[in-house]
């Protein structure tokens, strides 16, 4: 089994048309995806390498069943993005896209979860997407450097996310799925979401979680681990070097005041009794001697 | 990016906030004559983003247009914890009965906006939530409906705010709520809100830090920006559209991706080095940028040694390695560069960069191997 993604998902880009969309919507496809659709505004009826282009998302959904929805589309209209994707009723929107101001976000979050029933689910913005090895890629993760197995990861991060999953792989650490849940201050899901579902999932043994400084997700997390969960969690988490009232690239990457530094978070997680690795190649060791 | 007092009291006055009038002056001159003007009592305010300016004889009192030059005099130009001062507020002095603190952000872990206020003011929040917390009341904005006149009713009476100022106070909250969403702020504290002896409740300090992401909604963000001041480094990797971040070591950094990077600073320390910088290329960086962000860092002196790492998703390892070999070509480079490159098209990369030596190049296999190379290298050691 998986999470979020796999056998099930049916694809839809919106942004399909655009030079990014295109590329990773692509990429997607060839790693075995279900693409069934893209949309672009005033592009319907068109199509990308055999793929038809719809105007609106209800109408992509309606004519092809689409289920999972991959927002790439400019900062400027990606909130609106989502609120369409959920408005047609799709039930995992993934949103790539960075530098969505965080007021559209807070706004986006809270009708979300507010009204989805427990239907749809966000993950992102500002995030690599997820990937089910061997199943469905819905996103920017390199598919090459993954393996099935029954490791779940979750992170705030991207290429930190890829170099963590390539040390797993090397070590012969498959994944079941691997969730980039975005490094903006207000992220759709945030680990606690993920954790759940990685509890329930039947094809999880184990969940590496990557953190980062900036905001307490790492300390309600650990949290909830400690309460809920009965699989073992490993931990690494970046910006032990950050510099307080410093941006470090992601918007939610900021150490303010005493909150949020990576020390705090650290024992944070040692306190709920996870592992926290040093480096990314100490997570996969962890990993390895976790599982026996 | 945060502004300076004088320019979030600007954007506070136009959305209604009462503020004490004042002038910017850069010089003594300016001041006395912008002292003349405001009536003579004025304060005379150090413009710098650091915390602490009365402390360190950033703020003074001035009773007429000549002590107000006098005491511009010694402000502007003083450094004030690593912070030079350019400029300085000149307010019209005021009558202060009583300090209030008050704030409005973004809270990450309820996903919702929160406001605070406290009748304990003039101190920093954090202090007052060490030592009287139950001063502090708080409460939750919906981000969808809005500050309704219930929520200013609810900080303003568990604050404990004096009768006499909070009728004003209750007005004056919804005004700075309603600044913070249409300046898409992500924080607007106001330390302190002050009662005065005429019974006004006006903003005596202001923190705006405006949220980068929406400057494409909002034209005068540059405007505000430009009188931030960068070092060359930072100035010139803005032009390049890199994300850079200078810090105190001697190992230069250049990374793909905000987490991978932090992670290799994390791991240059672990090393026993010191890292001189954050530096993100960003997704799907191409030659250009990654030949840019070489200049960038060796044209800091304090750079003894420089680590590529990179994991190519987007980015590709042909395209980095590229960029370090026009880099190389194209400046005068005498600082070790150590490259470790995995991922999309590393192999081509590592081909490229074998079919072309230099010197200067050292290649890593692994991000370990590489942080280490590195710090040795800064240290003059020849790995």
């Amino acid at each position: 089994m998986a999470i979020l993604v796999g056998d099930d998902t049916r694809l839809v880009v919106q942004g399909l048309t655009g030079r990014e969309g295109s590329f990773h919507g692509m990429r997607n496809k060839d790693y075995g995806t279900d693409l069934v659709a893209g949309v672009t505004p005033g592009k319907g009826s068109s199509e990308v390498e055999g793929v038809p282009v719809f105007d609106t998302v209800a109408e992509a959904v309606s004519a092809t069943g689409a289920n999972t929805s991959m927002v790439f589309v400019p900062p400027a209209v990606a909130a609106d993005a989502i609120l369409e994707a959920h408005d047609a009723g799709i039930e995992v929107i993934v949103a790539i896209t960075e530098h969505i101001p965080a007021l559209d976000m807070a706004r986006t979050v809270t009708h979300l979860r507010r009204s989805s029933d427990g239907r749809a689910t966000l993950i992102g913005p500002n995030c690599p997407g997820v990937i089910s090895p061997g199943k469905a890629n819905v996103g920017i993760i390199p598919g090459e450097i993954c393996e099935p197995g029954s490791v779940g990861l979750v992170s705030r991060s991207g290429t930190l996310t890829y170099q963590i999953v390539h040390e797993l792989t090397r070590e012969g650490l498959g994944q079941s799925t691997c969730v980039g849940v975005g490094g903006d201050p207000i992220p759709g899901s945030d680990f606690i979401d993920i954790l759940e579902r990685f509890e329930a999932d039947d094809g999880t043994e184990l969940v590496v979680l990557v953190g980062e400084i900036g905001g307490d997700a790492e300390e309600r997390a650990s949290r909830y681990v400690g309460e809920h969960m009965t699989k073992p969690v490993v931990a690494y988490i970046a910006g032990f070097t950050a510099p307080p009232g410093k941006t470090m690239g992601h918007a939610g990457a900021i150490i303010s005041g005493s909150a949020g530094t990576a020390s705090a978070k650290k024992v944070a997680f040692e306190e709920a009794g996870i592992r926290v690795a040093t480096n990314p190649t100490e997570v996969a060791g962890i990993v390895k001697e976790t599982l026996g | 990016m945060d502004l300076f007092e004088y320019q979030g009291k600007e954007l506070l006055r136009k959305s209604g906030v009462p503020v004490p009038e004042g002038r910017v002056a850069s010089t003594p001159e300016e001041a006395s004559s912008a002292a003349r003007s405001l009536g003579g009592k004025v304060v005379v305010k150090a413009q710098v983003q650091v915390g602490g300016r009365g402390k360190a004889g950033g703020i003074k009192p001035a009773a007429n247009p000549d002590e107000a030059a006098g005491v511009a005099e010694q402000i502007i130009g003083m450094d004030i914890k690593g912070h030079k001062v350019r400029r300085v507020l000149v307010e019209r002095a005021g009558d202060i009965k009583a300090e209030y603190y008050c704030s409005f952000l973004l809270d990450r872990s309820q996903r919702t906006f929160l406001g605070i206020m406290s009748a304990e003011g003039g101190v920093e929040i954090e202090e007052i939530a060490d030592t009287a917390p139950e001063k502090i009341a708080r409460v939750h904005i919906d981000p969808l409906l809005g500050m309704s006149p219930f929520h200013a009713r609810k900080l303003v009476f568990e604050a404990g705010i004096d009768p006499g100022a909070r009728k004003e106070a209750i007005a004056v909250l919804p005004k700075l709520y309603e600044a913070f969403v249409a300046l898409d702020a992500s924080l607007i504290e106001v330390n302190p809100l002050v009662l005065t002896g005429e019974g006004r409740v006006m903003a005596l300090d202001a923190k705006v830090s405006l949220d980068d992401s929406a400057a494409f909604r909002h034209p005068n963000f540059d405007e505000l920006r430009s009188a931030h001041e960068i070092s060359a480094q930072e100035r010139a990797a803005k032009e390049k559209g890199l994300n850079y971040i200078k810090l105190e070591g001697d190992v230069g950094i250049i990374g793909n991706g905000a987490g991978l990077v932090m992670s290799t600073l994390d791991v240059v320390k672990a090393a026993g080095g010191e890292p001189a910088n954050f530096l993100d290329v960003g997704g799907g960086a191409d030659a250009d940028v990654l030949s840019s962000a070489l200049e960038v860092i060796t044209s800091d002196d304090n750079v003894k040694s420089v680590l590529i790492n990179i994991f190519g998703g987007i980015t590709r390892g042909d395209l980095v390695a590229e960029g370090i070999i026009d880099a190389l070509g194209r400046l005068d480079i005498h600082t070790p560069i150590v490259v470790r490159l995995d991922g999309t098209n590393a192999e081509q990369g590592h081909k490229m960069l074998d079919e072309a030596p230099h010197e200067m190049l050292r290649s890593a296999t692994t991000m370990l191997e590489g942080a280490d190379k590195a710090v040795e290298l800064a240290r003059g050691d020849a790995p």
